[in-house]
Protein backbone atom coordinates (compact mmCIF):
# COMPACT_ATOMS: atom_id res chain seq x y z
CA UNK A 1 0.00 0.00 0.00
CA UNK A 2 2.86 2.13 1.11
CA UNK A 3 4.85 1.66 -2.06
CA UNK A 4 2.34 2.42 -4.41
CA UNK A 5 1.57 5.81 -2.55
CA UNK A 6 5.61 6.06 -3.00
CA UNK A 7 5.22 5.50 -6.71
CA UNK A 8 2.68 7.99 -7.21
CA UNK A 9 4.64 10.76 -5.69
CA UNK A 10 7.30 10.30 -8.28
CA UNK A 11 4.45 9.60 -10.80
CA UNK A 12 4.95 13.67 -12.13
CA UNK A 13 2.07 13.05 -14.85
CA UNK A 14 -0.64 12.43 -12.48
CA UNK A 15 0.69 14.56 -9.89
CA UNK A 16 0.60 17.18 -12.63
CA UNK A 17 -2.80 16.25 -13.84
CA UNK A 18 -4.36 16.57 -10.63
CA UNK A 19 -3.49 20.35 -10.64
CA UNK A 20 -4.72 20.50 -13.93
CA UNK A 21 -2.00 22.99 -15.20
CA UNK A 22 0.01 22.19 -18.64
CA UNK A 23 3.22 20.07 -18.10
CA UNK A 24 4.93 23.92 -18.45
CA UNK A 25 3.81 25.06 -15.81
CA UNK A 26 3.75 22.35 -13.07
CA UNK A 27 6.07 22.62 -10.31
CA UNK A 28 6.84 18.99 -10.22
CA UNK A 29 7.82 18.50 -13.52
CA UNK A 30 9.89 21.32 -13.73
CA UNK A 31 11.77 20.60 -11.17
CA UNK A 32 12.24 17.46 -12.24
CA UNK A 33 13.70 19.23 -15.17
CA UNK A 34 15.55 21.17 -13.48
CA UNK A 35 17.07 18.10 -11.46
CA UNK A 36 18.28 16.80 -15.23
CA UNK A 37 19.83 19.75 -16.04
CA UNK A 38 21.93 20.17 -13.29
CA UNK A 39 23.07 16.42 -13.52
CA UNK A 40 23.35 16.53 -16.99
CA UNK A 41 25.41 20.04 -16.85
CA UNK A 42 27.73 18.80 -13.98
CA UNK A 43 28.54 15.82 -15.88
CA UNK A 44 29.30 17.50 -19.19
CA UNK A 45 31.31 20.18 -17.25
CA UNK A 46 33.07 17.70 -15.77
CA UNK A 47 33.49 15.71 -19.03
CA UNK A 48 34.65 18.83 -20.97
CA UNK A 49 37.02 20.09 -18.02
CA UNK A 50 38.81 17.07 -17.63
CA UNK A 51 39.87 16.79 -21.88
CA UNK A 52 40.42 21.40 -21.85
CA UNK A 53 41.97 21.26 -18.51
CA UNK A 54 44.15 23.85 -20.13
CA UNK A 55 41.63 25.97 -21.30
CA UNK A 56 40.00 27.57 -17.53
CA UNK A 57 38.16 30.07 -20.29
CA UNK A 58 36.11 27.39 -21.44
CA UNK A 59 35.65 26.07 -18.37
CA UNK A 60 34.35 29.27 -16.92
CA UNK A 61 32.37 29.80 -19.63
CA UNK A 62 30.04 26.78 -19.29
CA UNK A 63 29.88 26.84 -15.39
CA UNK A 64 28.26 30.70 -16.49
CA UNK A 65 25.99 29.63 -18.89
CA UNK A 66 24.77 26.49 -16.42
CA UNK A 67 24.14 28.87 -13.88
CA UNK A 68 22.10 31.30 -15.84
CA UNK A 69 20.11 28.24 -17.76
CA UNK A 70 19.35 26.77 -13.76
CA UNK A 71 17.96 30.97 -13.05
CA UNK A 72 15.76 30.92 -15.47
CA UNK A 73 14.25 27.89 -14.41
CA UNK A 74 14.07 28.71 -10.60
CA UNK A 75 12.29 31.83 -12.25
CA UNK A 76 9.57 29.57 -14.34
CA UNK A 77 9.36 27.62 -11.22
CA UNK A 78 8.53 30.06 -8.31
CA UNK A 79 6.25 31.46 -11.12
CA UNK A 80 4.32 28.01 -11.51
CA UNK A 81 3.79 27.87 -7.48
CA UNK A 82 2.54 32.14 -7.45
CA UNK A 83 0.06 30.79 -10.33
CA UNK A 84 -1.09 27.73 -8.23
CA UNK A 85 -0.89 29.82 -4.66
CA UNK A 86 -3.04 32.61 -6.57
CA UNK A 87 -5.67 29.76 -8.06
CA UNK A 88 -5.53 28.91 -4.60
CA UNK A 89 -6.52 32.11 -3.17
CA UNK A 90 -8.95 32.68 -5.55
CA UNK A 91 -11.00 29.83 -5.05
CA UNK A 92 -10.94 30.28 -1.44
CA UNK A 93 -12.54 34.67 -1.88
CA UNK A 94 -14.85 32.88 -4.22
CA UNK A 95 -16.26 30.66 -1.52
CA UNK A 96 -16.50 33.19 0.95
CA UNK A 97 -18.25 35.63 -1.45
CA UNK A 98 -20.69 33.32 -2.67
CA UNK A 99 -21.55 32.31 0.71
CA UNK A 100 -21.87 35.97 1.81
CA UNK A 101 -24.27 36.37 -1.18
CA UNK A 102 -26.24 33.45 -0.74
CA UNK A 103 -27.08 34.38 2.91
CA UNK A 104 -29.30 37.36 1.53
CA UNK A 105 -31.94 35.20 -0.02
CA UNK A 106 -31.49 32.71 3.06
CA UNK A 107 -32.86 35.75 5.42
CA UNK A 108 -35.03 36.40 3.33
CA UNK A 109 -36.40 33.04 3.38
CA UNK A 110 -36.24 32.41 6.96
CA UNK A 111 -37.51 35.62 8.11
CA UNK A 112 -40.58 34.86 5.77
CA UNK A 113 -41.72 31.02 6.82
CA UNK A 114 -41.32 32.88 10.20
CA UNK A 115 -43.83 35.42 9.20
CA UNK A 116 -46.11 32.91 8.00
CA UNK A 117 -45.62 30.38 10.77
CA UNK A 118 -45.67 32.52 14.03
CA UNK A 119 -47.87 34.79 12.24
CA UNK A 120 -51.64 36.39 12.25
CA UNK A 121 -52.79 35.13 9.09
CA UNK A 122 -52.82 31.11 10.41
CA UNK A 123 -52.23 28.35 8.09
CA UNK A 124 -53.91 24.81 7.88
CA UNK A 125 -52.41 22.06 9.08
CA UNK A 126 -51.58 20.53 6.01
CA UNK A 127 -50.07 24.35 5.22
CA UNK A 128 -47.78 24.16 8.43
CA UNK A 129 -46.46 21.03 7.99
CA UNK A 130 -44.97 21.61 4.45
CA UNK A 131 -43.54 25.33 6.26
CA UNK A 132 -41.97 23.12 8.88
CA UNK A 133 -40.16 21.10 5.93
CA UNK A 134 -39.07 24.08 3.90
CA UNK A 135 -37.73 25.77 7.44
CA UNK A 136 -35.49 22.80 8.04
CA UNK A 137 -34.44 22.99 4.73
CA UNK A 138 -33.68 26.85 5.27
CA UNK A 139 -31.73 25.91 8.14
CA UNK A 140 -29.80 23.07 6.96
CA UNK A 141 -28.73 25.41 3.62
CA UNK A 142 -28.10 27.93 6.49
CA UNK A 143 -25.96 25.55 8.18
CA UNK A 144 -23.83 24.53 5.17
CA UNK A 145 -23.09 28.34 4.18
CA UNK A 146 -21.84 29.31 7.57
CA UNK A 147 -19.31 25.80 7.32
CA UNK A 148 -18.32 27.26 3.74
CA UNK A 149 -17.59 30.73 5.22
CA UNK A 150 -16.18 29.22 8.71
CA UNK A 151 -13.73 26.66 6.04
CA UNK A 152 -13.13 30.08 3.85
CA UNK A 153 -11.85 31.44 7.25
CA UNK A 154 -9.81 28.57 8.08
CA UNK A 155 -8.39 28.60 5.00
CA UNK A 156 -7.25 32.61 4.69
CA UNK A 157 -6.40 32.06 8.45
CA UNK A 158 -8.49 34.97 9.56
CA UNK A 159 -10.59 32.39 11.69
CA UNK A 160 -10.28 34.66 15.07
CA UNK A 161 -11.50 32.84 18.06
CA UNK A 162 -13.09 34.99 20.76
CA UNK A 163 -10.68 34.28 24.07
CA UNK A 164 -13.47 34.05 27.72
CA UNK A 165 -13.98 31.89 30.25
CA UNK A 166 -15.99 28.61 29.22
CA UNK A 167 -17.10 25.55 31.33
CA UNK A 168 -17.35 22.77 28.41
CA UNK A 169 -19.91 20.63 31.01
CA UNK A 170 -22.16 24.12 29.96
CA UNK A 171 -21.39 23.47 26.49
CA UNK A 172 -21.84 19.98 26.44
CA UNK A 173 -25.38 20.42 28.43
CA UNK A 174 -26.12 23.07 26.13
CA UNK A 175 -25.78 20.84 22.98
CA UNK A 176 -27.49 17.71 24.73
CA UNK A 177 -30.70 19.44 25.25
CA UNK A 178 -30.70 21.87 21.76
CA UNK A 179 -30.38 18.05 20.10
CA UNK A 180 -30.68 14.87 21.82
CA UNK A 181 -34.44 14.58 20.59
CA UNK A 182 -33.15 13.99 17.34
CA UNK A 183 -31.00 10.36 19.36
CA UNK A 184 -34.69 10.30 21.18
CA UNK A 185 -36.23 9.85 17.49
CA UNK A 186 -33.73 7.33 16.60
CA UNK A 187 -34.16 4.91 19.25
CA UNK A 188 -30.19 5.98 20.43
CA UNK A 189 -29.75 5.74 24.32
CA UNK A 190 -27.12 8.55 25.84
CA UNK A 191 -25.13 7.94 28.71
CA UNK A 192 -23.25 10.74 30.83
CA UNK A 193 -20.23 10.52 32.56
CA UNK A 194 -19.68 14.28 33.71
CA UNK A 195 -17.25 14.62 36.58
CA UNK A 196 -18.13 17.36 38.97
CA UNK A 197 -16.12 20.86 39.30
CA UNK A 198 -13.95 20.80 36.24
CA UNK A 199 -12.11 23.98 35.69
CA UNK A 200 -13.12 26.62 33.37
CA UNK A 201 -10.91 26.48 29.86
CA UNK A 202 -9.98 29.41 27.80
CA UNK A 203 -12.22 29.39 24.48
CA UNK A 204 -14.37 30.70 22.05
CA UNK A 205 -18.01 29.65 23.36
CA UNK A 206 -19.62 29.77 19.99
CA UNK A 207 -16.89 27.83 18.21
CA UNK A 208 -16.53 25.34 20.95
CA UNK A 209 -19.76 24.33 20.90
CA UNK A 210 -20.10 23.93 17.48
CA UNK A 211 -17.72 21.56 17.41
CA UNK A 212 -19.05 19.72 20.29
CA UNK A 213 -21.99 19.84 18.50
CA UNK A 214 -20.46 18.35 15.35
CA UNK A 215 -18.99 15.32 17.04
CA UNK A 216 -22.32 14.70 19.01
CA UNK A 217 -24.43 14.67 16.10
CA UNK A 218 -22.03 12.63 14.03
CA UNK A 219 -22.22 10.39 16.78
CA UNK A 220 -25.78 10.66 16.43
CA UNK A 221 -25.89 10.05 12.01
CA UNK A 222 -23.58 7.43 12.16
CA UNK A 223 -25.29 4.64 14.18
CA UNK A 224 -27.87 2.09 12.56
CA UNK A 225 -31.31 2.09 13.86
CA UNK A 226 -30.68 1.59 17.50
CA UNK A 227 -27.81 2.06 19.80
CA UNK A 228 -25.77 4.18 22.54
CA UNK A 229 -23.91 6.90 22.96
CA UNK A 230 -21.86 7.47 25.67
CA UNK A 231 -20.14 10.92 26.51
CA UNK A 232 -17.53 11.63 29.33
CA UNK A 233 -15.96 14.96 30.42
CA UNK A 234 -13.06 14.50 32.56
CA UNK A 235 -10.59 16.20 34.43
CA UNK A 236 -7.37 15.18 33.59
CA UNK A 237 -3.93 16.77 34.93
CA UNK A 238 -4.02 20.35 33.52
CA UNK A 239 -6.69 19.22 30.54
CA UNK A 240 -10.29 18.80 30.60
CA UNK A 241 -10.79 15.43 28.27
CA UNK A 242 -14.14 15.09 25.80
CA UNK A 243 -14.79 11.54 24.35
CA UNK A 244 -17.50 10.44 22.98
CA UNK A 245 -18.20 6.91 22.33
CA UNK A 246 -20.53 5.38 19.96
CA UNK A 247 -22.13 1.82 18.52
CA UNK A 248 -22.22 3.53 15.29
CA UNK A 249 -21.04 2.02 11.72
CA UNK A 250 -17.36 2.98 12.49
CA UNK A 251 -15.07 3.86 9.65
CA UNK A 252 -12.92 1.83 7.97
CA UNK A 253 -9.07 1.48 8.46
CA UNK A 254 -8.33 2.89 5.10
CA UNK A 255 -10.19 5.94 5.17
CA UNK A 256 -8.82 7.27 9.34
CA UNK A 257 -6.17 9.04 7.79
CA UNK A 258 -8.17 11.37 5.89
CA UNK A 259 -10.78 11.83 8.39
CA UNK A 260 -9.99 15.18 9.34
CA UNK A 261 -9.51 16.36 5.85
CA UNK A 262 -11.66 18.82 4.18
CA UNK A 263 -14.44 17.56 2.07
CA UNK A 264 -13.76 14.05 2.83
CA UNK A 265 -16.41 11.68 3.79
CA UNK A 266 -15.85 7.57 4.49
CA UNK A 267 -17.84 5.17 1.78
CA UNK A 268 -19.44 3.72 4.82
CA UNK A 269 -20.39 7.40 5.72
CA UNK A 270 -21.50 8.05 2.57
CA UNK A 271 -23.61 4.86 2.71
CA UNK A 272 -25.19 5.24 6.00
CA UNK A 273 -26.17 9.01 5.38
CA UNK A 274 -26.06 10.75 2.12
CA UNK A 275 -25.86 13.95 4.01
CA UNK A 276 -23.25 16.32 5.50
CA UNK A 277 -20.37 18.08 3.40
CA UNK A 278 -17.37 16.69 4.68
CA UNK A 279 -16.79 19.74 6.71
CA UNK A 280 -17.51 18.78 9.92
CA UNK A 281 -14.39 17.20 11.64
CA UNK A 282 -12.06 19.72 9.33
CA UNK A 283 -13.71 22.40 11.64
CA UNK A 284 -13.66 20.49 14.76
CA UNK A 285 -10.02 20.28 14.86
CA UNK A 286 -9.19 23.57 13.43
CA UNK A 287 -11.48 25.03 16.84
CA UNK A 288 -9.90 22.33 19.30
CA UNK A 289 -6.22 23.55 17.71
CA UNK A 290 -6.56 26.96 17.70
CA UNK A 291 -7.80 26.67 21.37
CA UNK A 292 -4.38 24.88 21.81
CA UNK A 293 -6.18 21.39 22.29
CA UNK A 294 -5.65 18.25 20.63
CA UNK A 295 -8.10 15.97 18.66
CA UNK A 296 -8.06 12.51 17.97
CA UNK A 297 -10.02 9.75 17.71
CA UNK A 298 -10.47 5.45 17.62
CA UNK A 299 -12.67 3.30 15.22
CA UNK A 300 -13.28 0.27 14.64
CA UNK A 301 -15.38 -0.24 11.28
CA UNK A 302 -18.94 -1.36 12.22
CA UNK A 303 -18.54 -1.63 15.83
CA UNK A 304 -18.23 2.33 16.15
CA UNK A 305 -16.09 5.29 17.04
CA UNK A 306 -14.44 7.36 19.71
CA UNK A 307 -13.61 11.00 19.28
CA UNK A 308 -11.93 12.76 21.67
CA UNK A 309 -10.30 16.43 22.36
CA UNK A 310 -8.49 17.74 25.46
CA UNK A 311 -8.11 21.16 26.42
CA UNK A 312 -5.87 23.25 28.77
CA UNK A 313 -8.06 24.29 31.57
CA UNK A 314 -7.39 27.87 32.87
CA UNK A 315 -6.24 27.05 36.07
CA UNK A 316 -3.31 24.61 34.39
CA UNK A 317 -1.62 27.77 32.56
CA UNK A 318 0.78 30.29 33.42
CA UNK B 1 -44.76 52.97 22.28
CA UNK B 2 -41.14 52.80 20.84
CA UNK B 3 -39.99 54.27 17.49
CA UNK B 4 -37.86 52.45 15.50
CA UNK B 5 -36.24 53.43 12.32
CA UNK B 6 -35.38 50.23 10.56
CA UNK B 7 -32.43 51.01 7.19
CA UNK B 8 -32.42 47.95 5.16
CA UNK B 9 -32.43 47.70 1.20
CA UNK B 10 -34.28 44.51 1.44
CA UNK B 11 -38.12 45.32 0.66
CA UNK B 12 -38.95 41.71 1.69
CA UNK B 13 -36.73 41.92 5.66
CA UNK B 14 -38.85 45.54 5.79
CA UNK B 15 -42.27 43.84 5.45
CA UNK B 16 -41.46 40.41 7.24
CA UNK B 17 -39.38 42.05 10.14
CA UNK B 18 -41.08 45.45 10.06
CA UNK B 19 -44.62 43.73 9.85
CA UNK B 20 -43.46 41.66 13.25
CA UNK B 21 -42.57 44.31 14.84
CA UNK B 22 -45.45 46.44 14.31
CA UNK B 23 -47.21 43.54 15.26
CA UNK B 24 -45.77 43.56 18.41
CA UNK B 25 -47.06 47.32 18.72
CA UNK B 26 -43.98 49.13 17.84
CA UNK B 27 -44.01 52.31 15.60
CA UNK B 28 -41.50 51.12 12.41
CA UNK B 29 -40.25 53.71 9.98
CA UNK B 30 -38.64 52.69 7.11
CA UNK B 31 -35.40 53.80 5.24
CA UNK B 32 -33.96 51.51 2.58
CA UNK B 33 -30.63 53.79 2.10
CA UNK B 34 -28.69 55.82 4.71
CA UNK B 35 -29.58 59.78 3.15
CA UNK B 36 -33.35 58.80 3.52
CA UNK B 37 -32.50 57.26 6.96
CA UNK B 38 -30.34 60.63 8.36
CA UNK B 39 -32.95 62.59 6.77
CA UNK B 40 -35.72 60.98 9.04
CA UNK B 41 -33.46 61.35 12.09
CA UNK B 42 -33.02 64.70 11.47
CA UNK B 43 -37.22 65.84 12.40
CA UNK B 44 -38.19 62.78 14.26
CA UNK B 45 -37.37 60.93 17.61
CA UNK B 46 -36.22 57.75 17.44
CA UNK B 47 -35.64 55.21 20.34
CA UNK B 48 -33.78 52.58 18.29
CA UNK B 49 -31.98 51.86 14.83
CA UNK B 50 -31.65 48.94 13.13
CA UNK B 51 -28.97 49.07 10.46
CA UNK B 52 -27.84 46.87 8.01
CA UNK B 53 -24.14 47.17 7.11
CA UNK B 54 -23.88 46.32 3.07
CA UNK B 55 -26.77 49.75 2.08
CA UNK B 56 -26.40 51.40 -1.74
CA UNK B 57 -24.55 54.77 -1.04
CA UNK B 58 -23.83 55.48 2.24
CA UNK B 59 -22.31 52.31 3.86
CA UNK B 60 -23.86 51.06 7.60
CA UNK B 61 -20.59 51.69 8.76
CA UNK B 62 -20.67 55.46 7.32
CA UNK B 63 -24.16 55.94 9.13
CA UNK B 64 -23.09 54.30 12.03
CA UNK B 65 -20.20 57.06 12.26
CA UNK B 66 -22.31 59.89 11.48
CA UNK B 67 -24.79 59.16 14.15
CA UNK B 68 -22.27 58.46 17.14
CA UNK B 69 -20.76 62.14 15.64
CA UNK B 70 -23.63 63.96 15.94
CA UNK B 71 -24.12 64.94 19.73
CA UNK B 72 -28.10 64.74 19.06
CA UNK B 73 -28.03 61.39 17.90
CA UNK B 74 -25.19 59.39 19.86
CA UNK B 75 -26.91 58.27 22.49
CA UNK B 76 -29.22 56.01 20.26
CA UNK B 77 -29.23 52.75 20.51
CA UNK B 78 -28.10 50.94 17.17
CA UNK B 79 -28.46 47.36 16.42
CA UNK B 80 -26.36 46.12 13.98
CA UNK B 81 -28.78 42.81 11.29
CA UNK B 82 -26.54 42.58 8.37
CA UNK B 83 -25.12 38.85 7.11
CA UNK B 84 -21.54 40.15 7.30
CA UNK B 85 -20.23 37.78 10.09
CA UNK B 86 -16.62 38.81 10.04
CA UNK B 87 -14.66 38.85 13.34
CA UNK B 88 -13.32 42.14 12.13
CA UNK B 89 -16.82 43.64 10.80
CA UNK B 90 -18.11 42.41 14.49
CA UNK B 91 -15.11 44.43 16.31
CA UNK B 92 -15.18 47.34 14.29
CA UNK B 93 -18.73 47.97 14.59
CA UNK B 94 -18.97 47.69 18.48
CA UNK B 95 -15.76 50.09 18.71
CA UNK B 96 -17.91 52.53 16.70
CA UNK B 97 -20.52 52.22 19.08
CA UNK B 98 -23.11 49.51 18.05
CA UNK B 99 -25.10 48.37 20.81
CA UNK B 100 -25.64 44.26 19.46
CA UNK B 101 -24.26 42.77 16.22
CA UNK B 102 -26.70 40.19 14.52
CA UNK B 103 -26.34 37.98 11.65
CA UNK B 104 -29.75 37.59 10.55
CA UNK B 105 -29.65 34.01 9.27
CA UNK B 106 -28.64 32.98 12.74
CA UNK B 107 -31.86 34.82 14.54
CA UNK B 108 -35.60 34.12 13.74
CA UNK B 109 -37.93 37.59 13.61
CA UNK B 110 -39.38 36.75 17.15
CA UNK B 111 -35.59 36.22 18.26
CA UNK B 112 -34.49 39.25 16.63
CA UNK B 113 -38.04 41.11 18.35
CA UNK B 114 -36.54 39.92 21.95
CA UNK B 115 -33.18 41.02 21.65
CA UNK B 116 -35.09 44.78 20.48
CA UNK B 117 -36.61 44.66 23.89
CA UNK B 118 -33.88 43.91 25.56
CA UNK B 119 -32.05 46.85 24.54
CA UNK B 120 -34.67 48.83 24.50
CA UNK B 121 -34.69 47.97 28.47
CA UNK B 122 -31.44 48.51 29.53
Amino acid sequence: MKSKGFLKELNIFYQCKQYDVPLFECPQFLFMAMGAVIILTTVASYLIGARYIVDLELVVLIVVVVTSILLVLAFIIMKSFERLAEANRMKTEFVSIVSHQLRAPLSNLRWGLDALITGKEGVTDTQADYLEILKENTARMTKMISDLLTVSRIDQNSLNLAEEEVSVEDLVNQVLNENKFYAEATNIKIELNIEKNIPPVSADPIQLRLAIENLFNNSIKYIKEKGVISISLLKKGNNVLFEIKDSGVGIPEIDQKHIFKKFFRSKNALRQETQGTGLGLFICKSIIEKTNGKIGFTSQENEGSVFWFTLPLKTGQK
Amino acid sequence: MAKILFIEDEAALQKTLGGRLKEKGFEVTAALDGETALNIIKSTKIDLILLDLILPRKSGFEILRELKENAETKDIPVIILTNLENMKDIEQAMEMGATTYLVKTNYSLDEVVEKIKATLEK
